[in-house]
């Protein structure tokens, strides 16, 4: 983007970095949180009858895979729900803006802080999920698991974009939310509509496909647009320091 | 306005470090960096100034401090000294005999009259001048640093014309215009709710004004300019608002990084030499006192060699000792000419420190020196006091033609107006002692700023009532 300075949106970056590092609440849920999601794929993976065959079999692989989609929605939501909220209730939001950072370098350093520990930790789980399929799981679920390469594809398509959406709702509710607690509960909304798009994949409803997840994909993609344009209108300084629009 | 002059430093001669360029810093601001055989002149205000150059941030540097004089221009010549045959270049022994002998390693030395820059004053706290600089292909101008004079100058570096600013139909203040001289400590007072916070918000672009006009820093306030007056100014709001899982340090290099600061490390360590805190860059900001916290938030309103510094009641909520600490820091600041916006409701505070006040309850009350501001409110007055009240004192005091009016200010304290003290008091005794009073104490009544602004402040409630 024009008019952004690199200097001052790594600064935002390491600063967001070391924040989390400090805060074990933090690192903790950044832990558990994908270890949980990890877990209902696997075990799926490995009670999957060898037996089964055709649609049965893929039906029975496609389901975990879209389960792994959750990491990157639910993970960062918290994270991006703090953001400007949690600048506030600690007092440093004011003398933030003070200085010379503009409302998109904030936004956009912000959003990376978050969007690199989630798809840094979500790449981690899924490389060691597709691992664990070709290690262990039965030679017959394995090959049936890789056949559904246009599924594992749109899984590390769509991570980053489901994160991107997660982070920027996160971020909008952050800015407009009063407490901390307010925006991590309405932050966790946020991830709502992607959760109903893989719940109708799951039921069947929709046919997972590389073209599906294509459309899928270049809507969250201009969603994801759409809504860090809303929320670089919604960060107006006279809002976020007095709680009144500038008039 | 006072001219400026110039500073030209060369490097001369070949080092092993021919390749890598040396930092120059002046009053600890780094203006620039050099090669072998080029020349960096940059313009400073006359007055007294510290350089320093640089080569490895590890390594001590030679620093010496000088004089400039109006139009007089100050030269100096930097080298690399000759080092012991056995040491091998760029070795680490190399690097710990350069720690262990300090600046041993770069020759900083005062040249004789240049020409170009205008004549070279006397340096003071150096000696041994060498020869005159001879090669100069790479001479740059750098742009002059906003560094405040020592003194006011009578530059203003804030001017405020008939500011405003409503929240609906709440005014916080209304038509305010005063301004900000460079070197000056402006103390903003006011109660609360007086709108003065909400005033150092406006002239820090945070918040839009509802009408009028500000100059801050140079820069019209608008709020297209807003990314430009927040580069030139620094704003410390009541609460210090630090990071507290970060240490002192990192919460120094993350706004250095806001400001875009080059050599952020040089500057951290000199704003926290600034505030005292040079000993505790690495401990966690959650584990200081109050008034630590204060001292490192003041280290971040310095990081930026800001033209003006807001500072929003920095002693509020302070223990005494803390507060005390902050005002010392303050009067520090403002000997070495940093100008300083101080809002506060401690009147103690604002007459120790401040050059000039104004007394804010949404509207401008009065602005000048707090003894201009006695003057202007009170009359002189003398304080009398005997040991028994007098009989008949409006007989008395009506009788001494040099006193204007009287009024008791409890039993055997009396005020009295005049408009000489120093000719009414001899007369004043004269006649008590004649009067066979017991005289215990005569001087002139001291008022204070708090007078001052009870006084206004009174007025304004006074006003108000229907």
């Amino acid at each position: 983007m024009k008019g952004l300075d690199a200097t001052r949106i790594r600064a935002v970056v390491r600063k967001e970095l070391r924040d989390y590092r400090r805060k074990r609440a933090i690192v903790a849920s950044m832990a558990i949180l994908p270890v949980i999601f990890l877990l209902e794929p696997v075990l799926t993976i490995f009670v999957v009858p060898p037996s089964a065959t055709g649609a049965a079999l893929a039906q029975n692989l496609i389901l975990p895979i879209l389960y792994l989609l959750l990491i990157p929605t639910v993970m960062p939501s918290t994270l991006a729900a703090y953001s400007v909220a949690g600048e506030r209730e600690q007092g440093t939001l004011e003398p933030l803006l003070t200085t010379p950072i503009r409302q998109q370098e904030f936004i956009v350093g912000k959003a990376a802080a978050v969007m690199i520990p989630t798809m840094a930790l979500s790449y981690a789980v899924y490389g060691l999920f597709v691992a664990a399929v070709a290690l262990f799981a039965h030679r017959v679920v394995a090959d049936a698991f890789f056949h559904q390469s246009a599924v594992i594809l749109a899984l590390f398509l769509l991570a980053p974009l489901m994160a991107g959406w997660a982070i920027v709702v996160g971020m909008a509710v952050s800015v407009r939310a009063s407490e901390v607690r307010v925006a991590q509960q309405l932050g966790m909304l946020a991830s709502l509509p992607p959760l109903g798009v893989i719940i109708l994949l799951a039921v069947g409803t929709i046919h997972p496909t590389l073209l599906v997840a294509l459309a899928f994909a270049g809507g969250l993609l201009v969603a994801d647009a759409l809504a860090l344009r809303m929320i670089s209108g919604m960060f107006d300084r006279e809002r976020l320091v007095t709680g009144a629009k500038a008039v | 306005m006072t001219a400026t002059t110039a500073v030209r430093v060369t490097r001369t001669g070949r080092s092993s470090a021919q390749g890598r360029a040396w930092e120059v810093a002046i009053d600890g601001a780094v203006v620039g960096s050099l090669r072998s055989g080029e020349a960096l002149e940059v313009p400073v205000d006359p007055g007294h100034h510290a350089l320093r150059v640089q080569a490895m941030r590890y390594l001590a540097s030679p620093e010496c401090s000088f004089e400039a004089g109006e139009g007089q221009g100050v030269a100096f010549s930097c080298r690399a000294r000759a080092q012991h045959p056995f040491i091998v270049q760029r070795s680490l022994i190399w690097l710990v005999a350069s720690l262990v002998t300090h600046h041993a390693w770069i020759r900083l030395t005062p040249d004789e009259v240049d020409e170009r820059a205008g004549g070279v004053s006397e340096p003071a706290g150096v000696s041994e001048p060498v020869g005159v600089v001879r090669k100069d292909p790479g001479l740059r101008t750098l742009p002059r640093l906003p560094r405040p004079m020592p003194e006011s100058n009578g530059e203003p570096v804030l001017t405020v014309t008939e500011l405003t600013k409503r929240f609906g139909h709440r005014t916080a203040f209304s038509e305010v215009s005063f301004e900000v001289f460079r070197g000056e400590v402006f103390g903003f007072l006011g109660p609360n709710g007086a709108g003065k916070t909400t005033t150092v918000r406006t002239l820090g672009t945070l918040i839009a004004p509802t009408s009028g006009s500000a100059t801050v820093a140079g820069i019209p306030l608008s709020p297209e300019n807003g990314v430009e007056i927040r580069q030139r100014i620094s704003i410390m709001p009541e609460a210090p608002g630090l990071y507290l899982r970060l240490t002192v340090a990192e919460n120094l290099e993350y706004f250095a990084g806001l400001y875009g600061l080059h050599h952020p490390r040089t500057r951290i360590s000199d704003a926290l030499e600034a505030v005292n805190l040079g000993d505790r860059a690495g401990d966690l900001c959650g584990g200081l006192s109050k008034g630590l916290r204060q001292r490192v938030g003041l280290a971040r309103t310095l990081l930026s060699d800001p033209a003006i510094m807001f500072l929003d009641e920095p002693t509020s909520g302070l223990d005494p000792v803390a507060a005390r600490e902050v005002h010392d820091l303050v009067d520090g600041l403002r000997q070495k000419g940093v100008t300083i916006f101080l809002t506060t409701h401690r009147l103690d505070e604002a007459e120790k420190l401040c050059d000039r006040v104004a007394i804010l309850n949404t509207t401008l009350r009065t602005i000048g020196s707090p003894a201009d501001l006695r003057a202007q409110l009170f009359k002189s007055a003398l304080m009398v006091r005997t040991l028994k009240p007098l009989d008949e004192p409006d007989q008395f005091f009506t009788s001494l033609p040099l006193v204007e009016s009287w009024r008791s200010m409890g039993e055997g304290t009396y005020e009295l107006s005049v408009s000489d003290p120093r000719a009414a008091a001899p007369e004043v005794t004269r006649g008590l002692v004649g009067a066979g009073a017991d005289v215990l104490s005569i001087g002139e009544a001291q008022h204070s700023l708090e007078d001052v602004y009870l006084e206004l402040i009174n007025e304004d409630v006074e006003a108000r009532r229907p």
